[in-house]
C-alpha cells in the first residue's frame, strides 16, 4: 500500500520531469545549430554585423512597447497613476526580497567576520561589522589544533568522496540500465520493491549495519565508509527516468547495425544521459561532504574522521573559554569547498535538487 | 529568464512528438480492440495470449544473463546494508535480551516496545520532536511561498536571488549549525544577545552552556525553528519556482481582465495549482523533520540540552543514544533491542503521518 503511494507521488513528479528532460535534449539540439548561426555570423563583415545586432534591438524595443500597448488606458493621468502604483508594488515586492536575501546572507557573513578576529575583538561590546584588524591567526590555529587533524579529515572526506561517487556512479548506471532498457521477470516488482526501500529511514539500518561492519573487522576502514554508500536507489530511479527517454528507434538502429546492448549503453546512451550522470556525481560528492551519522558511527579512532563529524569533534562548543573564532576559521574552510563546487557547476546543481529533494 | 523561455517554446514540440509516438502505437491497440470485437472463441484468445507470452519469454531469456551482470553490484551491495538491516533490525526489537557481540537472540517478547513505550525521555523525545515540526515545518512553507511568488513576480536581478536563496542548500548542515550556536551565542556579546540589549532587553541563554543556568524551553525551540527553516527555504523556493513557471499564464491574464484583487489570484489560482508541489514539500520536510538530529547535535552538542539533561532531545537522538550506549558500555551490548524498537516505532509514526497527510491532500490537490 505505502510503496504504491510512494509510487504514485513519485511518478506524479516525474511527468513533468520527463518533459523537462525532453526539453533538454532538444534544446542541446538547438545548440548546435545556434553553433553554426555562430559559424555563419563570423562570415559576415563588420558593418553587417552592426546592422543586425541595430534590427535586433528594434525588434525588441518594438516587443516591449507592445506589450505596454496591451493596457488600455483613458488618458495620460490614468496611465501614470497606473504606472506610480506598479512601481510602489515592485519597491515593496524587492525591499521584501532584499530583506530575506539578507537574513540568508547574515550566517555567511557572521561566520566569516568571526573568523576573522581576534579574542580581544570577539567579546567587545558593541559587535564590529567588519574585523577592526583582520588576522589569519584563527585559520592557521584551526589548521594545526591536535596536529593538524583538520587537514586529515579533509583529505579522508576527499577520499572517500571519491572513491563512494566512483562506486555509486558505475552501480547505479548499469542498474539503471538495466531497469531501463532490458527485459527480464519481475522487473517492475523489483523496481518498486527498491523504491519501497526509499521509505524506510536511514537511522532503523545504521544499527544492523554498524553490527555487520564490525564482525567483518571493518571498523576505522575506509572501506567501510565507501561500501555501504556505493548504491543509491534514489541515483537509480534518477537515471532510469533519462534512460526511458531515450527514443527506442536509437535502441533498434544500433541493434540493426549488429552493436551489442553494451555497445549500445556506452556509446549511445551514456553520452545522451551525461547531464545527469554530471548531477549524480555532484550530489553524491555532496553527499559524501555531508555525511555525519554513518562516519560517526563506524570511525571511532581520531585518524579516520570525515570532516563533519571531525569538526565537531575538533571545535565543540564545550572546550571552555570562547573559542568562536577558531571554530568559525574552521567552517569557513569546511564551507569553501562546497561553495567553490556550486560556483563552478550551479545549472547542474540546482537541476538535479530541483528534481530530487534529497539532502546528503 | 531566457531559458525558461526555450522550455516554453519547445514543450510544445515535445508534445507532438508524443502525439506522434501515440501514433505510431495506436495501431496495435486496435488489433487488441477488433481481436476481442470478433469474439474469438475463449481457446483461440487463450492460444494467442499464450504465444505472445512465449515470444517475450523468449526475449526475457535473452536478457536476464545481462540484466544480472547489471544488477549484480547494485544487489549486493543493497542487499546487504538495507534489505538485510531492515529483516535484522525488526526481528531484533522482538528479542529483546539480543546481544550484539555474541549475535545470540535471546527468549522472543514485547518486553523492548513495553521499555520504550513506558520510557518518559523517549516521550519527552517525542514531544520535542512533534513541537519542531508543527511550529518549523507549516511556518517554512508559508515563508518559501511567499518568496517564491515575490521572486515570480519580478524580472530584474531574478537569477541572483535565486542563486542567494539556494546557497543554504550548498552548506554543510553542520557546520552552519556552529554558525547559527555562535550567532544566538548565550554571552552578552553574542550577536543577537547584542540586538536585543539594544532595545534595553536582557541576554537570554540561547545554546550552549552557562555555569549557573539552564536554557529556556522556548529559547531552545526558537533557535531550532530559526535554523531549520534557514536551511529548509532553499530546496522548497526550488520546487516552488519551478512549479509556478509551469502554471499556465492564461489564468493570471483572466484574473487580470476580471481585476481580480491580488491576494484572490494567490489563494484562488497560485496555490491550487501548486497543490501537487505543496503536497510533495510538504511531505518530504514532514519526513525531514521528524527524523532531525544532527540540527540539534550541532546547537546544542551531542547531549542535546544542558549537560547531561537532553532537554532538546529527538526522537532520532532517542535511539542513538541508546545504540552509543551499545558501543561505549559492556552492559549495553543488550540494549541494541530497545533501540531497535524505538527505530521501528518511529517508523510507524511517520508511516501513519504521512498516509494521513496523503489521505487529507488526496481530496484537495488539484493535478
Amino acid at each position: 500500500m505505502d510503496s504504491e503511494l510512494l509510487t504514485n507521488t513519485i511518478n506524479s513528479n516525474t511527468s513533468s520531469i520527463d518533459l523537462a528532460n525532453v526539453t533538454n535534449l532538444m534544446s542541446e539540439a538547438s545548440h548546435s545549430d545556434v553553433s553554426v548561426e555562430e559559424n555563419i555570423s563570423k562570415v559576415l563583415t563588420k558593418e553587417e554585423r552592426k546592422e543586425r545586432r541595430a534590427q535586433a534591438r528594434e525588434q525588441k524595443k518594438k516587443a516591449a512597447l507592445q506589450s505596454k500597448q496591451e493596457l488600455y488606458f483613458e488618458n495620460d493621468a490614468q496611465a501614470k497613476r497606473y504606472q506610480r502604483a506598479r512601481h510602489v508594488k515592485l519597491g515593496f515586492i524587492y525591499a521584501f526580497l532584499v530583506l530575506c536575501a539578507l537574513l540568508t546572507l547574515i550566517p555567511f557573513y557572521w561566520m566569516i567576520n568571526t573568523s576573522l578576529k581576534t579574542y580581544d575583538e570577539l567579546i567587545r561590546i558593541p559587535a564590529t561589522f567588519f574585523p577592526e584588524n583582520p588576522v589569519f591567526e584563527n585559520y592557521v590555529t584551526a589548521f594545526t589544533t591536535e596536529n593538524g587533524l583538520l587537514l586529515r579529515y579533509i583529505g579522508n572526506t576527499l577520499l572517500v568522496a571519491v572513491l563512494t561517487m566512483l562506486l555509486s556512479v558505475v552501480t547505479t548506471t548499469l542498474a539503471a540500465f538495466a531497469f531501463a532498457r532490458l527485459e527480464f521477470k519481475g522487473r517492475e516488482l523489483l523496481f518498486s520493491l527498491l523504491l519501497a526501500t526509499m521509505m524506510i529511514p536511514g537511522e532503523m539500518m545504521i544499527m544492523t549495519n554498524f553490527t555487520t561492519v564490525a564482525s567483518l573487522g571493518g571498523l576505522d576502514s575506509y572501506w567501510a565508509l565507501i561500501i555501504p554508500f556505493g548504491t543509491s536507489v534514489f541515483y537509480m530511479f534518477f537515471l532510469r527516468q533519462n534512460f526511458k527517454q531515450i527514443p527506442n528507434e536509437l535502441y533498434y538502429a544500433a541493434k540493426v547495425d549488429g552493436n551489442s546492448d553494451f555497445k549500445y549503453f556506452f556509446r549511445v546512451m551514456i553520452p545522451i544521459a551525461r547531464p545527469a550522470l554530471i548531477t549524480v556525481i555532484i550530489l553524491s560528492m555532496i553527499g559524501s561532504w555531508n555525511a555525519y551519522l554513518w562516519p560517526r558511527t563506524v570511525s571511532q579512532g581520531d585518524e579516520m574522521k570525515l570532516i563533519t563529524d571531525g569538526l565537531l569533534s575538533l571545535f565543540s562548543t564545550d572546550m571552555g573559554g570562547d573559542t568562536s573564532n577558531i571554530r568559525m576559521a574552521a567552517t569557513t574552510i569546511v564551507s569553501i569547498p562546497l561553495l567553490l563546487a556550486f560556483a563552478f557547476f550551479k545549472k547542474y546543481i540546482m537541476r538535479g535538487v530541483s528534481r530530487s529533494g534529497i539532502k546528503g | 529568464m531566457e531559458e525558461v523561455k526555450v522550455v516554453n517554446e519547445n514543450e510544445n514540440v515535445s508534445t507532438d512528438i508524443f502525439a506522434s509516438a501515440v501514433n505510431l502505437t495506436s495501431p496495435v491497440q486496435e488489433v487488441v480492440e477488433t481481436d476481442k470485437k470478433e469474439k474469438l472463441s475463449y481457446f483461440a484468445r487463450k492460444r494467442k495470449e499464450k504465444k505472445a507470452e512465449q515470444a517475450q519469454m523468449l526475449e526475457w531469456k535473452k536478457d536476464w544473463w545481462k540484466a544480472l551482470i547489471c544488477l549484480a553490484p547494485a544487489m549486493i551491495i543493497l542487499a546487504v546494508f538495507t534489505f538485510w538491516p531492515i529483516i535484522k533490525t525488526f526481528v531484533i526489537s522482538f528479542f529483546p535480551d539480543y546481544n550484539y557481540l555474541t549475535d545470540e537472540f535471546g527468549g522472543f517478547g514485547f518486553e523492548s516496545y513495553s521499555k520504550v513505550l513506558t520510557d518518559a525521555t523517549f516521550w519527552r523525545a517525542m514531544l520535542n520532536t512533534v513541537i519542531m515540526v508543527v511550529v518549523s515545518v507549516p511556518l517554512s512553507i508559508i515563508i518559501a511561498l511567499l518568496i517564491t511568488v515575490a521572486l515570480n513576480s519580478i524580472k530584474k536581478l531574478q537569477g541572483v536571488f535565486q542563486v542567494i536563496f539556494f546557497l543554504p542548500y550548498v552548506t554543510n548542515g553542520m557546520a552552519f549549525g556552529l554558525v547559527f550556536a555562535t550567532i544566538f551565542s548565550p554571552m552578552d556579546y553574542g550577536l543577537v544577545n547584542q540586538l536585543i540589549g539594544l532595545f534595553g532587553g536582557d541576554p537570554v541563554h540561547w545554546t550552549g552552556t552557562l555555569v549557573g543556568s539552564t536554557i529556556p524551553y522556548w529559547a531552545g525551540i526558537f533557535v531550532i525553528t530559526i535554523y531549520a527553516i534557514w536551511n529548509g527555504l532553499a530546496f522548497k523556493i526550488l520546487v516552488f519556482l519551478s512549479g509556478i513557471q509551469g502554471i499556465d499564464k492564461q489564468y493570471y491574464q483572466a484574473a487580470q481582465v476580471d481585476s481580480t484583487p491580488k491576494y484572490r489570484v494567490f489563494t484562488k489560482i497560485t496555490v491550487p495549482l501548486l497543490s501537487p508541489m505543496i503536497m510533495y514539500i510538504t511531505i518530504t520536510s514532514l519526513m525531514g523533520a521528524f527524523k532531525s538530529y544532527s540540527s540539534v547535535v550541532s546547537l546544542f552538542g551531542e547531549s542535546m540540552g544542558n549537560g547531561q539533561d537532553e532537554t532538546f532531545i529527538t526522537a532520532v537522538g532517542y535511539i542513538y543514544k541508546y545504540f552509543n550506549n551499545v558501543t561505549s558500555s559492556s552492559r549495553g551490548a543488550t540494549l541494541l533491542s530497545q533501540a531497535s524498537a524505538a527505530a521501528l516505532v518511529l517508523f510507524v509514526f511517520i508511516l501513519l503521518i504521512t498516509m494521513v497527510q496523503m489521505w487529507a491532500n488526496s481530496k484537495k490537490v488539484h493535478y
